[in-house]
């Protein structure tokens, strides 16, 4: 595998809490936790310290449908940027990234889907209309010269529609690089997918991609993460979403796991000699700090190792 | 209910001493309570000879011995030397022998070890080739404290293949770090093709409190049914089982495809 130099991405539960949010009106009870802008603030500053080069900070969406982004810009505003630190935000339309830029920011992030059914139920428009907003947001970020990342959801499977076939996503994810996406983040969405549709997955979108612009976002749900990420980084990808403490559930499984944990991640890297520049602890000391003023435990089985040594 | 699940081995109990473990006190009224069915075989530890001979009289037709990779680990664990534990056991290995029954090795700490941090994966090597040539028709290698991950996996492993036939080897990886299915993989990717887990990942991490210890059956199979390879088990029905053994034990499944699928 050789001494990658990934760039682990720290995507915050920000982004699943937007989830949360819309499938809890269908049907599950979702705790809708209110995070105290100040404790948002001090969370991603200990995270720049910890080494991160790239730290997802809030999403410009309407505070009318997500409550609990209504702080974006206070958040955006009010933490200590690091110099070699990026720290991008969700921006699903127009309105979104002209509130990003007043606040501040310097990359944006867009997301497409592969389905249908999850275009509709979770954003509320066709495919062919999201691009619709996607080509006005990305001829606008071009004009200021900020970069936008594009995410591709249900890369691996759909909880409405089910399998996924991979040329699809390949099409999508073309599609957005050649609109101008520096780079392109496949999502396995459910956590439904495994080490063999990964490497069919990125045999099919490395046909249409080069290989320096894909990154993968594995959730955990059924605890395939890590292998998931494994197969991906030994097809030679280098970029890896992750999140502290595993933070943000699974909307469409109650109880369910989400988010993969970057300590776990950071943990297994580490351990292939791969260098990211993180410091694992104080990366476990910014999830215990989280966990703490959420009330919660953390996803991560290398806190849960750590923190309670016999 | 593992039995109608499909699993081909299921490790039915230990023949330790009840004085040392009460929870295996129950260790004959298990083996002949079981339906025995055709296809499967149903090992048990067997600590000592006095433990054979009880595991062979109530009709044990397989059985497992262990070793270290580290020194202090057997010190401490069983109060002896790797060589001094091994040398126990030729009387296990002379008495199976003599009774045809197959006798699995399982070597502890091939990854790590809680007293001497890194192990030497030429020492594993030395412990499974002595296991093999010891007349051991498999070798588990176990990362007892979940602290490997792919890259200590494959360089042990690599080490082990030139002693012992990759096809006699077998891995079992604890989940304490959340690695062990990530260790699966480049396992199965260098030629191993058993593997050891648990199902609802039962059995925690004595060495880390609140932790978690043996991979989840169902999550391995998730993936190697992700991977198209054919392991004659039945997921739904392996589910049923974590659940009717979480239920009994009043707690939660460690498994993560259950809690996804099941809620547990």
């Amino acid at each position: 595998m050789g001494n990658l130099p990934p760039a682990v991405k720290h995507c915050l539960h920000n982004q699943q809490l937007i989830r949360e949010y819309f499938w809890s009106e269908q049907q599950f009870q979702q705790e809708q936790v209110i995070v105290p802008t100040k404790v948002k603030i001090d969370f991603i500053n200990q995270l720049s310290e910890a080494g991160f080069p790239v730290i997802e900070v809030t999403s410009f969406v309407s505070s009318k449908w997500v409550p609990q982004m209504a702080d974006h810009a206070e958040v955006l505003l009010g933490i200590k940027r690091h110099p070699h630190v990026k720290y991008p935000v969700l921006t699903p339309n127009l309105q979104g990234l002209h509130a990003a830029i007043g606040a501040g920011a310097t990359e944006v992030a867009i997301f497409g889907a592969t389905s249908e059914t999850f275009s509709r139920k979770n954003i509320n428009c066709s495919i062919a209309e999201s691009f619709g907003r996607f080509d006005e947001i990305l001829r606008h970020a071009k004009e200021v010269n900020v970069p936008v990342r594009g995410y591709v959801s249900c890369a691996m499977g759909c909880p409405y529609e089910g399998n996924i076939g991979p040329a699809k996503v390949a099409e999508i994810s073309k599609r957005l690089y050649s609109m101008g996406c520096y780079e392109i983040s496949l999502g396995d969405t459910n956590g439904v997918g495994t080490a063999g549709s990964m490497k069919h997955l990125l045999e099919a979108v490395l046909k249409e991609m080069p290989r320096h612009a894909l990154a993968v976002h594995c959730h955990d749900t059924y605890g395939q993460a890590l292998a998931n990420i494994l197969t991906a980084l030994q097809m030679g990808i280098s970029t890896v979403d992750s999140s502290v403490a595993g933070l943000g559930g699974c909307p469409y499984a109650v109880g369910a796991s989400g988010n993969v944990s970057t300590e776990d991640v950071l943990y297994m890297l580490n351990g292939m000699g791969i260098n990211t520049g993180v410091d694992l602890h104080k990366v476990m000391e910014a999830g215990n700090f989280i966990c703490k003023a959420m009330n919660r435990k953390t996803a991560s089985k290398v806190s849960q190792a750590c923190f309670n040594p016999c | 209910m593992l039995s109608e699940a499909g699993l081909p081995v299921i490790e039915a109990t230990s023949f330790v001493s009840p004085k040392w473990v009460p929870q295996m006190a129950d260790q004959i009224d298990v083996m002949k309570g079981i339906i025995k069915y055709q296809n499967v075989s149903y090992p048990v530890l067997t600590p000592n000879l006095k433990g054979f001979q009880a595991a062979v009289a109530a009709g044990a037709k397989e059985v497992s011995i262990f070793g270290a990779a580290s020194e202090q680990f057997s010190q401490k664990n069983i109060n002896c030397s790797i060589e001094e534990s091994l040398q126990r056991f030729s009387d296990v290995m002379k008495a199976a022998k003599e009774a045809n029954i197959p006798v699995r090795g399982y070597i502890s700490c091939v990854l790590g070890c809680p007293y001497e941090g890194v192990v030497a994966p030429s020492k594993v090597a030395e412990v499974a080739k002595k296991l093999y040539s010891m007349g051991c028709y498999e070798i588990s290698l176990g990362d007892t404290i979940g602290v490997g991950t792919p890259g200590n996996m494959a360089k042990m492993l690599s080490a082990v293949i030139k002693e012992v036939p990759v096809n006699c080897l077998a891995v079992h990886c604890h989940d304490t770090y959340g690695q062990a299915l990530a260790n699966i993989l480049v396992a199965l990717q260098l030629g191993v093709s058993v593997v050891d887990s648990s199902v609802a990942g039962l059995g925690g991490c004595p060495y880390a409190k609140g932790a978690s210890g043996n991979v989840a059956t169902e999550d391995v199979v998730y993936m190697l049914n992700g991977l198209n390879i054919q392991t004659g088990v039945n997921l739904q029905k392996l589910m049923d089982a974590g659940a009717f053994i979480c239920s009994s034990l009043n707690r939660r499944s460690g498994s993560k495809v259950a809690q996804a699928l099941c809620r547990l």
